[in-house]
């Protein structure tokens, strides 16, 4: 018999299997928003881990997200090989095996970044910790864009368009399975107790860096995952890409959905990404005045006011504090 | 082990902040299921000892040996897993999580799955959560708490918070629990409840319980064997009454007349 939670990652994934053979029928433009949508649910609730239930505070998401991308574009465009190598299994099954490789080793790498970056700097709290996550992503900036093997500052064009609907919910239904699963156990709960009170929890014999650190290259991980999706889908990834305000958007939308509420975060994430591209067609109305247009075309000014309108209103975020799970008899 | 041997043996501890001696050559053990307090004026030293004990401090020198084995110095979580529990003067709860989690988190550490069962979910994962679940249920119920498993913690009265404290660190399962000053600011009748709750905690779940409060009614109503500190140092140890009657401990607290 199947766990109620594995039989719901498993109708999802079926669901998005028979959604996706309908995107044709979806245009370029929402589709492509659409796909951005899955990749932000990604990266938000897997910081959310981080900076929701664990209560530390990251702000170099960015920057794995770029290692996975680096790390399965590279794999895309040096391994062909593993790809003529699987073909007689069939076009769908040797390119879905390939890819989903590609996607595991973009996870791992940053996975690993995440573990080498987390060990060191998780003895800082807070601020510090935040100030310390900023540069280690404008660290691997630079470190991308001196490397001339992924192409340097000029950008890496990648050998295939593998990203489609398909994989992006995926891969988002598994981050939320994962986050989802993890905090809702007792073994996930340690999660929580680091963030409530880091001396009770190892008065509780709870071995917070442990916890820490794996929070850490679990979302690093995942941003890994979302990094190659971005990159197989885009076809052209430039270090500047994941910088600092990549970062910042992520974390906009974990505080606007709520620190700790994932359904919050998935929510905050698709509202953040739909949010730019009306306001952009908002902008181009010839009913509102020049530069009131010109105001909301910079995503960044009406970001700010949601975020200062949502301090004000409701600080726990708009889903924070509200328990979506029944409660059990 | 023998009974006879100490669960808990401190010798000739000594930590130094700087130019202080917090605490200088302290001698103490506490054998299985004792309930023993360690009292002394205001900066004394008692707080030092406790985070000695439970690896907040690492002491200059001397060692702390449970169950014959060395501890000193040994990351808190570590020392909690070797079975000394403690609770704090400041209550210190998971804020966000109800009664029923609060209890449950302190299951975290004999945890026999992983994270790859967190996961998978399987069979074994969710007859261990079960068993925690009921566990954590049965120990609410012995403190008459069963009725706020769903509240948020920080909801509780005072007392049912201190209680709840105690709960948690009992879900340990330790053989040795160390009670930070917690009939601070408790009511004479509150003070009561909790001198019954501290013996009882003893003798249902038989384990040792180190004491450490100001408040004399209470000491010195339950303990067995008392330890009294002075700037640092151990000026007096044995029975309630002993301790009463020395001449130290009387000079500590009280101060005593010039000597014309």
């Amino acid at each position: 018999m199947f766990e109620r939670t594995k039989a719901t990652l498993l109708a999802t994934l079926a669901v998005i299997f028979v959604a996706s053979r309908f995107s044709g029928h979806i245009g370029p433009y929402y589709y492509d928003i659409i796909l951005s949508i899955g990749i932000n649910i990604i990266l938000a609730t897997s910081l959310n881990l981080v900076n929701g239930y664990t209560g530390q505070f990251s702000l170099g998401h960015a920057g794995f997200m770029s290692v996975g991308a680096y790390a399965a574009a590279s794999f895309t465009n040096l391994a062909l090989p593993v790809l003529s190598a699987l073909k007689p299994l069939g076009g769908f099954l040797s390119v879905s095996i390939y890819f989903g490789l590609a996607l595991f080793l973009g996870g791992l790498a940053a996975g690993m970044a995440g573990l080498l970056v987390g060990i060191p700097s998780l003895r800082l709290k807070g601020d510090y910790l935040a100030i310390v996550t900023l540069g280690f992503g404008e660290i691997i900036k630079v470190i991308i864009e001196n490397v001339d093997a992924v192409g340097g500052a000029r950008g890496l064009s990648v050998d295939g368009h593998y990203t489609n609907l398909f994989w992006v919910f995926a891969m988002a239904a598994l981050t939320i399975y994962v986050v989802l699963n993890l905090v809702n156990s007792t073994y996930g709960r340690g999660f929580l107790t680091v963030r409530d009170d880091e001396i009770a929890a190892e008065a509780m014999g709870i071995n917070t860096t442990k916890y820490k650190v794996l929070a850490f290259s679990v979302a690093a991980g995942f941003a890994g995952v979302a990094g190659g999706l971005y990159a197989h889908d885009k076809q052209f990834i430039t270090a500047d890409g994941f910088g600092f305000l990549k970062s910042v958007d992520i974390v906009t939308m974990v505080i606007l959905g709520g620190m700790g509420s994932t359904w919050g975060v998935v929510f905050a994430a698709s509202l953040l990404t739909i949010l730019p591209e009306w306001l952009r067609s908002l902008a181009d109305s010839p009913l509102l005045p020049h530069w009131l247009g010109g105001l909301l075309a910079n995503r960044m000014i009406p970001y700010s006011l949601l975020l200062i309108l949502l301090m004000l209103l409701r600080p726990q975020g708009l889903f924070g504090g509200i328990n979506l799970k029944r409660k059990k008899a | 082990m023998s009974e006879k041997e100490p669960l808990l043996d401190l010798r000739d501890v000594t930590v130094q902040f700087g130019g202080l001696k917090a605490v200088s050559g302290f001698n103490f053990s506490i054998r299985h299921g004792e309930l023993a307090g360690l009292i002394g004026p205001n900066g004394a030293g008692k707080t030092t000892i406790f985070n000695l004990i439970t690896g907040v401090y690492k002491p200059t020198s001397g060692a702390i040996l449970f169950e014959r084995k060395a501890v000193a110095g040994k990351k808190p979580y570590l020392i909690t897993k070797r079975g000394i529990a403690r609770t704090f003067q400041n209550i210190r709860l998971f804020g966000s999580m109800t009664v029923f989690d609060n209890v449950r988190s302190a299951f975290n550490m004999h945890l026999r799955h992983g994270i790859s069962h967190a996961l998978w979910r399987g069979k074994g994962f969710r007859a261990e959560e079960v068993r925690i679940d009921k566990e954590a249920e049965e120990l609410l119920k012995i403190f008459h708490l069963e009725k706020l498993r769903d509240a948020a913690c920080t909801s509780l009265c005072y007392g049912d918070q201190r209680r709840l404290e105690i709960v948690r660190a009992l879900a340990t399962r330790p053989k040795l629990i160390l009670l930070d000053e917690p009939a601070a600011g408790m009511n004479p009748t509150e003070k009561t409840e909790l001198m019954e709750l501290i013996r009882f905690v003893q003798e249902k779940f038989e384990i040792a319980v180190l004491l450490v409060e100001h408040d004399m009614r209470v000491v010195m109503g339950i303990c067995q064997r008392i330890a009294v500190l002075d700037y640092g140092v151990k000026i007096a140890e044995g029975s309630a009454e002993e301790v009463k009657h020395d001449q130290a401990v009387i000079r500590a607290y009280l101060g005593v007349e010039d000597e014309v």
